[in-house]
């Protein structure tokens, strides 16, 4: 049997031209009142991707999903799934199913007639309505709870039968709001885990809205980064992590440490760059910037080392400061570094030796330092 | 447990000897034998079966029951669909006008309802009887409802009725499939409500009486005037334990219910965090 991951490492519909978006949202925009919560969005998204829409509440993610589920219609815009535009169809005749972040479990119904629910509107006969639903309960393993009413399971139990309940009825395109953000941090990164496999067993599209990056990073093929109704960048987690398009981005995944100066040269690949703080920096850069051009350097704390002595670059691509703040996380350690222009820089190091006792301490001179492909210059 | 003290006995003594002694005595003198009603002379059922060959009485409970089981209905359903409408809708124009005159009439003097309603009648010429005694019941009674299912409302999770759309049930399955099912507590207790109030409204019915439409309220009062006679307290007596019972039913259906709702409801919620 083929491995799940080597399945997931050549996927990349995105990349090539000659494949066709199974869902294409194309100038979307939604007002409410005054208030513009989808702003003119474009994306698209292919057949048995894993696409995760990320940011922060009221971005506009949710309403997009809801677009995607029917619960609202477009201001303008439209969106086409499968070749077939959405517009003006009723959630109940779309080929999508949604799992709420309430779950939305029927109340008075058990865990089987839940399962059930989507399977009997169809018109489906009882047999295989019987069938499906113990098919359905086995994949997310609650057949000994069939009979149960919702208010018998545990959160994590009724997430399933939620889960369970939106893949009865094999829709083209799952939708997933919040689908972890109830479950305690150890259950939802087993979860996370589970959905990936699910989803590449049925092969089905997910879409899913999540304010927590590490959960789009972990499950997505694709995040899109969205701010202010607007997508801001769409790209493989890597991609957004490595090579963040913005200093939105930039600062929104993960820690980051951002130095701005402006451009002193540009050559074959590389530019030189005069921090405000005095540090000149020397950084890979596709892009050729005008000199004397504002410049950004954005570097992740993991990929700044630190060290007693000066390194042999100095002074390129490095600065003296002092020991700030320690956070000791167990797997990795974070200091805060204060230079000499009082700017604090963020270097986390892996504790990949054991060692109760860190040889760097609070106060100390270090001296901080980064190669010359450890950043990403930022266009704005 | 703590103890009572000989005051807040005193107190509850005297509230429930204020409010249930006439209705305790009218009891206890409709299983008299005497013809007199403030003289006890012994146990009898008679008056009981007395009832049974007094042909106008019966005629009146037969009318009161219609009325009361029609009204009700009809009450029940518009009540429920303006319920629906004020807690869905919060942003239509004048809202909190259509709100307050959906509750208006539960201040409103019965007096002014009854005169308003039988104006209304003679206006648009509706001959009066039957059917305008059943209209103005509705009139009143469906405020009562529409308070008791928003206040169900107010507290169910909408996202359950968009996972039954997004299933493929359509906006009327869902209705009869979902939402009614999980609010039927309310609205069997609304119609509880305005069954009992239908059967002993004396004003309203009055007003918009005609010939032949008497109710049992009306065919008391009116014989009251004649006189109390033992058969009268024990027609009372019947309607007292129809309400009664009509009511301890409906609050132990809600009770029951929405106590297991608001369980659920609080789990499912304490699981979203």
């Amino acid at each position: 049997m083929k491995s799940l991951g080597s399945i997931r490492r050549s996927f990349a519909p995105w990349a090539d031209p000659a494949s066709k978006p199974f869902i294409s949202v194309k100038n979307v925009t939604k007002k409410f009142g005054d208030f513009t919560a989808v702003d003119d969005l474009s994306l698209n998204i292919y057949t048995r991707e894993f696409f995760a829409l990320l940011g922060a509440s009221g971005c506009g993610k949710s309403t997009l999903l809801r677009m995607l589920a029917g619960f609202e219609q477009p201001t303008s815009g439209e969106i086409i799934l499968d070749g077939q535009s959405l517009a003006g169809i009723p959630p109940y005749r779309r080929p999508v199913n949604m799992m709420f972040q309430s779950y939305a479990l029927f109340p008075h119904m058990t865990v089987e007639n839940n399962v059930a629910f989507g399977l009997k509107q169809d018109g489906m006969p009882k047999a295989d309505i019987a069938e499906r639903v113990a098919q359905m309960l086995k994949l997310v393993k609650l057949e000994k709870f069939a009979k149960r009413k919702p208010h018998h399971l545990s959160g994590g139990q009724r997430q399933r039968v939620a889960l369970a309940r939106s893949l009865a009825k094999r829709p083209k395109v799952l939708l997933l709001d919040e689908p972890l953000g109830a479950l305690d941090k150890k259950l939802r990164e087993e979860t996370q885990f589970e959905l990936m496999d699910l989803q590449q067993e049925l092969g089905l599209t997910f879409v899913v809205v999540t304010h927590d990056q590490e959960e789009a990073m972990t499950m997505a093929d694709r995040i899109a980064v969205m701010s202010h109704g607007k997508v801001v960048q769409v790209a493989t987690p890597a991609e957004i992590y490595e090579a963040p398009n913005s200093r939105f981005v930039a600062d929104f995944i993960g820690d980051v440490n951002i130095f701005d100066g402006k451009v002193i040269s540009a050559e074959d690949g590389y530019i030189r760059v005069e921090t405000t703080g005095g540090i000149p920096v020397r950084m890979a850069s596709p892009d050729k910037p005008g000199n004397g051009a504002t410049a950004a350097v954005a570097i992740r704390p993991e990929k700044i080392r630190i060290g007693r002595q000066p390194p042999a670059h100095a002074p390129v691509n490095a600065a003296e400061g002092e020991i700030w703040d320690i956070g000791y996380l167990g797997d990795m350690t974070v200091f805060h570094i204060r230079l000499k222009d009082g700017k604090v820089i963020k270097a986390s190091s892996l504790n990949a030796v054991r060692a109760v006792e860190d040889p760097l301490g609070y106060d100390q001179q270090v001296w901080i330092s980064f190669g010359e492909d450890a950043g990403v210059v930022l266009k704005d | 447990m703590e103890k009572w003290s000989r005051f807040n006995i005193a107190s509850v003594v005297l509230g429930f000897g204020f409010l249930y002694l006439p209705i305790v005595l009218l009891v206890i003198f409709s299983f008299n034998e005497s013809k007199l009603v403030t003289v006890w002379a012994g146990f009898s059922t008679k008056w009981y079966t007395q009832l049974w060959h007094n042909q106008g009485l019966l005629d009146a409970a037969w009318v009161t029951i219609r009325v009361a089981l029609l009204s009700a209905t009809c009450a029940t359903v518009l009540g429920t669909l303006a319920a629906l409408a004020l807690v869905r809708y919060t942003r239509f124009r004048g809202r909190v006008l259509f709100s307050g005159m959906v509750y208006a009439p539960l201040v409103m003097p019965e007096v002014i309802t009854g005169l308003s309603l039988l104006l209304l009648f003679v206006a648009i010429g509706f001959d009066r009887g039957f059917w305008t005694i059943t209209l103005a019941h509705i009139t009143f009674t469906m405020c009562f409802v529409a308070v008791v299912v928003q206040s169900r409302l107010l507290s169910f999770d909408q996202s359950i009725e968009e996972a039954a759309l997004d299933l493929g049930a359509t906006p009327v399955t869902t209705f009869f499939a979902i939402t009614l099912p999980v609010i039927a507590p309310a609205v069997f207790s609304g119609w509880i409500l305005a069954f009992t109030l239908s059967l002993d409204d004396l004003v309203i019915s009055s007003f918009t009486t005609g010939p032949g439409a008497t109710t049992l309220p009306m065919k008391i009062y009116s014989q009251v005037r004649l006189g109390v006679t033992p058969e009268i307290n024990a027609i009372c007596t019947i309607l007292i334990g129809i309400v009664a019972l009509g009511v301890i039913v409906a609050s132990i259906v809600t009770k029951r219910r929405e106590v297991q709702r608001e369980k659920d409801e609080r789990a499912a919620f304490a699981a979203i965090g």
